[in-house]
């Protein structure tokens, strides 16, 4: 008995007998489960074929991955919450081939604040959380007090980007930062890391909240707000998808502010919409950037406050109630 | 009663430094103290869960306050079982057996409690795994989680190896000894009987551990100072944050070792063991750390005050004669100057007076953290303007304050659980250093 399994034993012949009588069985078995799911499946389909009504009219719609389809009409349903994002991925990945850039011309700017309320109002922010804030600066003693629009610089080597722990904050190619806040732990080390304090904090339930619950998350406008996250100025990535202006470019009654692509070395006036050379811009009325010796590289230009139209008037807004 | 005149035996050793292991009125008492308070506490944090971090004080200017601050101190006390196991212990200083216990108790505990302090600053906790799932190894955050998380496993694998051979005494030797914790004391000390080759092996282990701890606890302070040290801003874009932070924070650990010697020697009656000599030598060590924590304020604070950079202009002014100063000069003065002062003369490190010293440096320590951390906020690069004034000028509130005090509260349960349970003094150890280890384990 105990050669039984030895490659020699003289049992083999028998065996392999058995096996091929096992197998053969085994494959008609398998046959017969095989035609008969497949019968089962002709039978379902041509069921769900006779079912199905067909319109004709094709809708061309976008799906999430930014992709072009075209769906049925009688197909088109109305969704429920799925609880993945609106643009999680191109949100990342940015729009090909640009490089945003804004120049505020300080110059024009009277306080009217429109840009803030404009801004307030798309991203569903309280009167105290600015992603845009015109702040009144006087740099010297002796020299002039200005009005100075200050949002997120969208820097290109950004301190926020580099202390976020879990990538809930990221630099984009086209050189918008976004933050997503279905990723953000709420650490505010971004906020600490940041020179132009660009960057506000959700500390208690966001505005409307109710209103806006069940409301799928955009990364690209970043609404709705998260208790417990951060929020931040997006250059209107939500508008530039779609080719439009920025919300605060395109509500500034006094053409503060020109905005485009440094790719095509143009900007345009969101005011009078007049398109300008980036290049130009910059050379001809001395174009600076904030702090840039903190080597952030900042994607805002500003033009400085000079041959101002109108004397300076100090800010008489009043102060958000607390929070 | 001296030493000479009672002879120590083993057995008389252990009885000295076991008596306490039993579960009794005052014990049962201070935990029920301490579990109220803690429940106290974790009602507030129920708070800030469902209401977010906006019933703390913080706000988008001054966006890390107190909770930071802690973490800063927690990080900072758990140090100090590098300074006395790993850098005293292995240049050979003999005196600090007793001590090296109740330095390796503080170490793991605040160690421990770091790790949850820094759960209460916030804004989703409940994202923590985001931080291994999706971690960055470019941000400061990992490289903190890393070094914490090893040197919280090596500080209690020190205490622990120790303890093998003072839990095979205890369950065979201590009748008070719970009789639950019987079978569980038997299974820790992994069948230990006192063979010379067991204790080779843990003595070998333990010396691997020590030097492996030396790095390990330079890093954890060091990259906790890099949160503020990698940032531009005034008061934290510095080059000497690291070994600044490491040299406070041997200052505070000395000091919690020296306030834990005292009621540890006073309750448990170690009057024997942890004697006026330890007591003298930690007031030596604690003015040298001092010393070297002074040099480096010195460094932190005269050098951007001799330029004064606008932005630093604007910080110094703030601390040396604006709105914190009082704090500052109180801190700067009672937890550090002055107690260097006292440290020079032999009789301010007796038990007593060196306690009470150790318990201003401890409070000034804690405050020392928090003008690390907030006044730098409040004065960013850019005017802070259109904001509410709750915005402008920190002021924790009272749910804040609970949830600061809640770590501490956790820290005295971990130390009293710990010393109640095992010897505060190694137990093997001091017989082996007496010379009465000899003893057959059945």
């Amino acid at each position: 008995m105990e050669d039984s399994n030895t490659p020699h034993s003289p049992h083999d012949s028998e065996d392999q007998k058995n096996s091929t009588r096992r197998n053969f069985l085994k494959n008609i078995g398998l046959a017969g489960v095989g035609v008969a799911t497949g019968a089962a499946a002709l039978y379902s389909g041509h069921i769900f074929e006779a079912k199905k009504e067909v319109s004709g009219d094709q809708k061309v719609l976008l799906t999430q991955d930014g992709k072009l389809v075209q769906v049925d009409s009688l197909e088109i349903k109305a969704m429920e919450k799925t609880g993945t994002s609106l643009h999680e991925v191109e949100g990342r990945e940015g729009i090909p081939g640009r490089r945003f850039v804004m120049v505020t011309d300080l110059s024009k700017c009277r306080n009217a604040r429109k840009c803030i309320n404009s801004c307030q109002d798309a991203h569903q922010l309280r009167p105290e959380q600015y992603h845009m804030n015109t702040l009144q600066m006087q740099d010297t003693p002796n020299t002039a007090p200005y009005h100075m629009p200050k949002n997120c610089q969208h820097c290109d080597n950004p301190p926020c980007v580099s202390v976020c722990p879990v990538d809930a904050t990221y630099k984009r190619p086209d050189g918008i930062v976004l933050i997503d806040n279905e990723r953000c732990i709420g650490c505010r080390f971004c906020m600490a890391a940041c020179p132009y304090s660009a960057r506000i904090f959700n500390w208690i339930e966001p505005k409307d909240a109710a209103t806006h619950e069940g409301q799928n998350y955009n990364v690209e406008l970043n609404v709705p707000q998260r208790t417990g996250t951060i929020s931040k100025c997006l250059f209107s990535a939500d508008r530039l998808r779609e080719g439009k202006l920025p919300y605060c470019v395109e509500a500034c009654p006094n053409g503060v502010y020109y905005f485009g692509d440094e790719n095509e070395d143009a900007v345009t006036n969101g005011t009078t919409k007049e398109t300008v050379r980036l290049s130009k811009l910059l050379r001809d009325n001395g174009g600076y950037q904030l702090m840039p010796e903190l080597g952030t590289k900042p994607r805002v230009y500003y033009l400085p406050p000079k041959n101002r139209l109108f004397p300076f008037e100090e800010a008489t807004d009043a102060t958000p109630e607390k929070v | 009663m001296t030493m000479d005149e009672n002879k120590l035996t083993f057995d008389k050793i252990t009885a000295d430094l076991t008596h306490h292991i039993r579960i009794n009125k005052g014990f049962l008492l201070w935990m029920g103290f301490l579990t109220v308070s803690l429940l106290v506490c974790l009602y507030a944090y129920s708070l800030q869960l469902r209401n977010g971090l906006g019933v703390a004080g913080i706000r988008d200017y001054v966006t890390w306050g107190m909770y930071l601050a802690n973490f800063v101190f927690f990080v900072a006390a758990s140090l100090i079982g590098m300074l006395i196991s790993a850098v005293l212990g292995l240049i050979g200083m003999k005196w600090l057996t007793p001590i090296t216990r109740i330095a390796e108790t503080i170490a793991v505990a605040f160690a421990a409690v770091a790790g949850l302090v820094i759960v209460s600053d916030m804004g989703r906790p409940e994202r923590l795994a985001y931080v291994f799932l999706y971690g960055r190894p470019q941000s400061p955050i990992l490289w903190d989680v890393t070094v914490i998380t090893t040197y919280f496993v090596l500080s209690l694998l020190l205490l622990f190896l120790p303890l093998i051979a003072d839990m095979a005494i205890i369950h065979r030797k201590v009748p008070t000894l719970p009789s639950w914790l019987k079978p569980v004391y038997k299974f820790l000390s992994l069948n230990f009987t006192n063979h010379p080759e067991q204790n080779k092996i843990i003595n070998r282990s333990i010396r691997i551990l020590l030097i492996l701890l030396i790095p390990a606890a330079l890093s954890i302070h060091t990259v906790t100072s890099w949160l503020f040290a990698v940032t531009s801003r005034a008061g934290w874009d510095s080059t000497v944050f690291g070994p600044y932070f490491v040299s406070g924070a041997f200052v505070a650990g000395s000091a919690a070792v020296i306030i834990a010697m005292f009621f540890f020697r006073k309750n448990y009656k170690l009057e024997n063991y942890l004697t006026d000599m330890h007591f003298n030598n930690m007031g030596k060590v604690l003015a040298t750390v001092s010393l070297v924590y002074l040099y480096f304020n010195i460094n932190e604070f005269l050098v951007p005050g001799y330029k004064l950079k606008h932005a630093d202009a604007i910080h110094l002014q703030e601390l040396f004669a604006g709105k914190d100063a009082i704090l500052f000069w109180i801190v700067q003065l009672g937890g550090l100057i002055i107690p260097i002062l006292f440290l020079l003369f032999r009789r301010f490190r007796n038990p007593m007076p060196l306690m009470l010293i150790s318990a201003a440096v401890m409070i000034a320590a804690w405050f020392k953290r928090y003008l690390i951390v907030v006044p730098t906020q409040e004065h960013p690069f850019l005017p802070i303007q259109h904001v509410p004034q709750n915005f402008v000028h920190y002021t924790p509130t009272l749910i804040e304050t609970l949830i600061t005090i809640a770590p501490f509260i956790l820290v005295l349960i971990i130390i009293t659980l710990i010393s109640k349970f095992f010897p505060v003094i190694p137990l093997h150890e001091t017989a082996v250093e007496k010379g009465v280890d000899h003893v057959k384990f059945d």
